[in-house]
């Protein structure tokens, strides 16, 4: 199979050898977040995972995505996370009692996830080889979330302001 | 990459690259060291400063970085050391990240990122990991408060800091920091081309924000709270010495120096002059000479802001905790939000 899959052109370039990397370093760092038994060692585990999708979207040459990733989910949602976890429970080595109950319960939905997504791609896609477009140009972007999905991303821009709102709500007691 | 109009091959134009991005970290971290902080402070304060290492005592930081070098690579008992050992690492790589999407000439670039400022942005934001879990990791009750002090302050700053630069994203019409070089220098001041149209006069609101901004991203005083050695010793580097100290001592003064790059190249023009000069319309028209000209325009700026830099520093008395927090949601946000929807508003009218 895989003497197969090295033999075919346009397999073995340095996109899919990198792809390949990345994704085998995005495995491995995504079982550590849920083994190990530190929580601010899963959330730095979980960092690596995050900048592996960054790393990806590079190579499928969409920077802006790429970039904010970066920016939204290392440099602001993982920094709140370890702040959060390092102003209440900043615990050095092993902690007991990280698993629940019900974490064998995971596994069937991780599996049926990857099914999901794997049948709509196959689906949608089949044997369409994408065009080499290069990286698509900020302004397609800009156009796209300004016109067609200017709905969705309003709508989305509220459910950060209830967010928001919520957690005021929260932390004001009086 | 033509530089001096002879083929460099793909091997050397990345060793060149890698080379490059060294002296462009490392040069003006150690100028900034011995310039401002060995020199300027001790002027400042009626005194001499180092005298004995070489003339003037320009070779201390040689001997500094010797002394640091030789010491034991110590770590608490109680750290977490993994961790704590890869911190420092953490911080001065942000730096080297930062550095790669400035321009210094019309070839002499590291990428010519077509999202650069975004990215600049985006990679800024990891050094805050760093130093969370150097705090977390030193399993000490004042290097987590330092780091925890540290991580509000830089997720504090760095939205006005995003929305300075916004303004002039809007007016140059473009996020490749090249874009903005070029449209500073081709630009003109009501039909006055002889100076170009550095945005430093159109977006002054703008400049004054990023300083400000960059200012407490690098916890200078009088935004050194998370340092704060009279409260917390010396925050999320209590317990670092030896080289560590020195990988975060560097990345520090490193980051300054990069961060007044970036603003040289946002609000003064980078490394270009008004292209009216030589008769140049585009960047395809600049003479190859700029390459080797354009990275000592681009230092001497860099050099003038640091020299603000360290001015504030040594000059004002530290914010406390909540002053500056309020500083920033309450001022500079709102201030830099107007700033950009009349930059926009104007855009467009014009």
């Amino acid at each position: 199979m895989t003497a197969l899959l090295l033999a075919i052109d346009d397999f073995n370039v340095a996109q899919n050898v990198a792809f390949g990397i990345i994704a085998f370093m995005m495995i491995v760092a995504a079982l550590k977040v849920v083994t190990t038994n530190n929580v601010v060692h899963a959330a730095l585990w979980l960092v690596l995972v995050l900048a592996g999708i960054a790393a990806q979207y590079i190579l499928a040459a969409a920077e802006f995505v790429a970039i904010s990733q970066v920016l939204v989910y290392i440099g602001a949602v993982m920094v709140l996370f370890l702040f959060g976890i390092m102003l209440t429970r900043a615990q050095i080595g092993k902690e007991s009692g990280l698993n629940n109950k019900g974490w064998a319960l995971g596994i069937p939905v991780a599996l049926l996830l990857l099914g999901l997504m794997g049948y709509v791609i196959i689906d949608a896609y089949e044997d369409t080889v994408l065009p080499d477009r290069g990286p698509a140009p900020t302004e397609a972007l800009s156009d796209q979330f300004l016109s067609i999905y200017l709905l969705p991303f309003i709508a989305l821009s509220f459910v950060l302001l209830a967010a928001a709102i919520g957690a005021i709500v929260l932390a004001r007691k009086d | 990459m033509n530089l001096l109009a002879t083929d460099i091959p793909y091997w050397g134009q990345s060793l060149l690259r890698v080379l490059g991005g060294l002296v462009a970290v490392l040069l003006p971290a150690g100028t900034i060291v011995y310039l401002f902080l060995f020199k300027m402070m001790s002027f400042m304060q009626s005194r001499l400063g180092p005298m004995e290492a070489g003339p003037y005592g320009s070779m201390q930081l040689l001997a500094e970085v010797g002394k640091w070098m030789q010491k034991e690579d110590l770590a608490p008992a109680a750290a977490d050391h993994r961790i704590f050992k890869m911190a420092p690492l953490v911080v001065l790589v942000s730096t080297f990240l930062l550095v790669v999407v400035i321009p210094f000439g019309p070839d002499a670039w590291f990428t010519n990122f077509s999202v650069g400022v975004f990215y600049g942005l985006a990679v800024a934001s990891i050094s805050v990991l760093g130093i969370l879990i150097a705090g977390w990791a030193s399993a000490n009750k004042y290097s987590l408060l330092g780091g925890l002090r540290a991580a509000g302050q830089l997720i504090a700053y760095e939205l006005p800091m995003v929305l300075a630069t916004l303004g002039v994203v809007i007016q140059a019409g473009s996020m490749n920091l090249q874009d903005i070089v070029v449209a500073q220098n081709t630009g003109e001041i009501f039909g006055f081309s002889g100076l170009g149209n550095p945005y430093i006069f159109t977006q002054f609101i703008g400049f004054l924000i990023f300083m400000i901004a960059v200012q407490a991203e690098l916890t200078q005083a009088p935004f050194d709270m998370p340092i704060a050695e009279s409260e917390l010793v010396s925050g999320y580097m209590t317990e670092y010495s030896g080289f560590r100290f020195l990988i975060f001592f560097i990345a520090e003064f490193a980051t300054a120096g990069v961060f007044a790059l970036i603003a040289s190249v946002l609000f003064l023009g980078g490394w270009g002059i008004p292209f009216e000069w030589f008769g140049w319309t585009s960047v395809d028209d600049v003479d190859n000479w700029m390459n080797l000209a354009g990275p000592v325009i681009m230092f001497t700026k860099m050099l003038v802001l640091t020299f603000i830099i360290m001015w504030v520093r040594f000059s004002f008395p530290r914010f406390r905790e909540d002053q500056l927090q309020t500083f920033a949601w309450k001022i500079l946000i709102p201030l830099a939000l107007a700033n950009t929807a009349i930059t926009a508003t104007l855009k467009v009218a014009f």
